[in-house]
């Protein structure tokens, strides 16, 4: 009770100063605060300020009720009720989360999909209108009247999290948010408070990964010592826990640990540098060169 | 397609009236209308503004391949990242020729400057067309949504802002046409500044196509992706926008025979093999940087895999050849040598942009991006426009030929163009 008390007061004062006025789109001081981690900068906000989702698929049952709860939460059609679990579902433009079964070293494991709500966000650093933010609550949020629809979030993201709606004439960026709205009430996401396996858990960022270590120590043989998210892409909102290395159940391993918005960093810190070095440099060289014609034409009348 | 066309250009009457009726004739076409390359070219266009119908009505989907793995297909890969780096022409001209003063480059500055604004021009239409809601591609320009951390937000504002400079640079010819003397004079003060100022914003502006890709680590084939990406398309695109600019003058020196000035005329080859120089020693440096990035990743194992059997096509067959090509033509005085060279050259560089956005893009997608007939037409008709653009603007302003250092000619402008096509 005292602890989701505590989850409560952190989402309202952290959600409500960012989160809520944000999705009501008013134009508004306070974003820089927000959109301060969506600039380029290699120390992600510091642990506890945002909120995040503890996986622990060991406890999954592949129920697919978060899809349906996501599914209402969102406004999106229904999941359809049969799934082929041979495949391999995405999460799409009209669906913003999937479970996937993934045969094991230790049996079936069930993995849910979602955008991975980085603290540095790829999407956001390389949105060039905004239109993408991370919220001081950690959801990374798309704004409709912002986005003018170029797709290099689809570029940037390593998790591959943001979907376009191709088939529309007024087409929008489609993913998780992480239900920033009910954050901003103070309550989890909408998969979360659906979950009946107890697979997710919603609380700060810290005490979710106190929480995993704590799982991992308490049974070291159940877990693999890794706490997917931790440090990928420079950390991310969502985390996973799992008993078989992450490559079994379909996580990329190739991700790395720098925080994305890093390896654009030189190339943004070179545009001061060239716009000023480099003019007085030409103007330079080119009273150089009417230096050289003076002389060569002095030359030539001698 | 024309040659030759003397105009029946009226003499110029006095203030904004007599320029408009000077504008009215000069709208009108100068030549034969029904040619095949009209027709085809017309066709094309026509053909492309019913596809881009449906594109609006229906969505990006209902004409393209594009999909949730690849968002950017052959108009941003093709039209805008390749285009650009043709454009480089321009900026390496201005420096060579108002920077470091070699005249022997000056009669071709005016239409390597004008090849270069219109290339911006429809890559900037080719952009639209792709954006998904372009009603808001105003939002980085103007408002409180600069992403200033976005390479995008710099690509967009350098392309704007040069935009802008090439067309300073270019406006004096526009002002001789008109018969603007004052004018022209004010604007010619005005070139050498916008001309360092776009170099500048060029060089920002092609690094800055590679720097796009350098979130896309773990999408590009690591024989294409490296943190060095925006250099090498920078010094790529010397040589290639070099390349463009001896073949668009070959082309125009057949096409457009009767605007050539004299300087053109008799300096075509020489200036040929000075660019050919050039090229070949930004192909070295280009090359060094490859081997260097390539060995800094540990790649060479990769050279034995398919994906490095087309790196090493596109790397030796399509840029190291060329140089060769290159060299060996100014040595032995072999034009043809010299412009197979930059054909060959273009080649690779178009195949280099498109393997970095398109071709070893997800290259470990188990279905990949092949672009609809519908978008290949939609892509050629951008080019054909320009190609319409820039024949309109060579048979009527004093591109091909024209006085330099803006010497007595001022006064000439608007004149019948018989004297100058003969």
């Amino acid at each position: 009770m005292k602890r989701r008390d505590v989850v409560r007061t952190l989402a309202v004062l952290g959600g409500s100063a960012a989160v809520g006025r944000d999705l009501r789109g008013r134009p508004r001081r306070a974003m820089a605060a927000g959109t301060a981690t969506a600039g380029v900068t290699d120390t992600p906000l510091p642990d506890g300020e945002s909120m995040a989702v503890l996986v622990d698929t060991t406890k999954c049952v592949g129920c697919r009720m978060c899809e349906y709860a996501c599914a209402e939460a969102n406004g999106l059609e229904k999941p359809e009720a049969k799934v082929d679990f041979s495949l391999r579902r995405e999460p799409s433009e009209s669906q913003f989360t999937v479970v996937n079964r993934f045969e094991t070293s230790a049996g079936t494991v069930s993995v849910k999909k979602q955008c991975m709500h980085c603290l540095t966000p790829a999407c956001a650093s390389a949105c060039l209108t905004k239109a993408l933010v991370r919220s001081d609550a950690g959801a990374v949020v798309w704004r409709e009247s912002k986005c003018m629809g170029c797709r290099y979030c689809m570029i940037s993201c390593p998790f591959d999290a943001p979907k376009f709606e191709y088939d529309a004439a007024n087409p929008r960026i489609r993913k998780c948010q992480m239900c920033a709205a009910r954050l901003a009430e103070g309550e989890s996401p909408a998969c979360v408070a659906n979950c009946p396996a107890g697979a997710l858990s919603f609380g700060p960022r810290t005490e979710m990964i106190d929480e995993a270590n704590r799982r991992i120590y308490g049974e070291p043989d159940k877990y693999v010592h890794h706490i997917y998210g931790e440090h990928e892409a420079g950390g991310t909102g969502w985390l996973y826990l799992s008993a078989v290395p992450f490559s079994e159940i379909g996580f990329r391993s190739d991700i790395g640990t720098e925080a994305y918005p890093v390896f654009t960093k030189e190339f943004l810190y070179a545009v001061p540098f060239i716009l000023t070095v480099f003019p007085p440099l030409f103007l330079a060289l080119s009273e150089g060169s009417k230096a050289r014609e003076r002389w060569n034409r002095h030359a030539e009348e001698e | 397609m024309e040659r030759a066309i003397s105009a029946a250009t009226p003499p110029a009457g006095t203030g904004i009236r007599g320029f408009l009726r000077f504008l009215r004739a000069e709208l009108r076409p100068k030549g034969p209308i029904w040619t095949p390359f009209n027709v085809i070219t017309g066709g094309i266009m026509l053909l492309a503004a019913g596809i881009l119908v449906v594109r609006f009505a229906f969505g990006l989907g209902s004409v393209t391949n594009l999909s949730q793995d690849f968002p950017w297909g052959i108009w941003k890969g093709f039209n805008v990242i390749t285009g650009v780096a043709f454009a480089g022409g321009a900026y390496v001209l201005c420096f060579m020729v108002y920077i470091m003063k070699l005249e022997k480059y000056h009669p071709i500055v005016r239409v390597t400057v004008l090849n270069g604004f219109l290339s911006y021009t429809f890559y900037a239409i080719a952009l639209v067309l792709e954006l998904g809601r372009p009603w808001n591609i105003l939002n980085p320009i103007i408002g409180n949504s600069f992403g200033v951390s976005s390479v995008l937000f710099l690509v967009a504002w350098h392309f704007l802002l040069y935009i802008t400079a090439q067309f300073v640079e270019f406006s004096p010819t526009i002002a001789e046409w008109a018969g603007w003397p004052r004018l022209r004079r004010i604007l010619g003060a005005m070139t050498l500044g916008a001309v360092v100022f776009g170099i500048c914003l060029s060089m920002l502006h092609q690094s800055g196509l590679g720097a796009l890709y350098l979130m896309a680590k773990t999408k590009v084939h690591p024989l294409w992706w490296n943190e060095f990406i925006p250099i090498l398309f920078l010094v790529s695109s010397v040589f290639a926008g070099l390349s463009m600019v001896m073949i668009e003058g070959s082309l125009s020196r057949r096409v457009f025979r009767g605007r050539l000035g004299r300087p053109l005329r008799e300096g075509h080859e020489e200036i040929l093999y000075g660019l050919a120089r050039i090229s070949a020693g930004a192909i070295l440096v280009y090359l060094v940087l490859q081997v260097v990035v390539q060995t800094h990743q540990h790649n060479w194992g990769l050279l034995a895999t398919g994906w490095g059997a087309w790196y090493l096509l596109e790397i030796l067959g399509l840029t190291l050849v060329p140089a060769l090509l290159f060299l060996g033509g100014v040595r032995r005085r072999r034009i043809s040598w010299v412009r197979a060279g930059a054909v060959v050259g273009l080649v690779g560089v178009v195949l280099n942009r498109m393997n970095v956005s398109i071709i070893a893009y997800r290259w470990d997608a188990p279905v990949h991006y092949v672009p609809t007939w519908m978008e290949v037409v939609v892509a050629v008709a951008v080019i054909c426009a320009q190609i319409w653009v820039f024949r309109w603007v060579i048979n009527r302003m004093p591109v091909l030929d024209f006085a330099m250092h803006g010497e007595q000619r001022e006064t000439t402008s608007r004149r019948p163009r018989a004297a100058a096509a003969a």
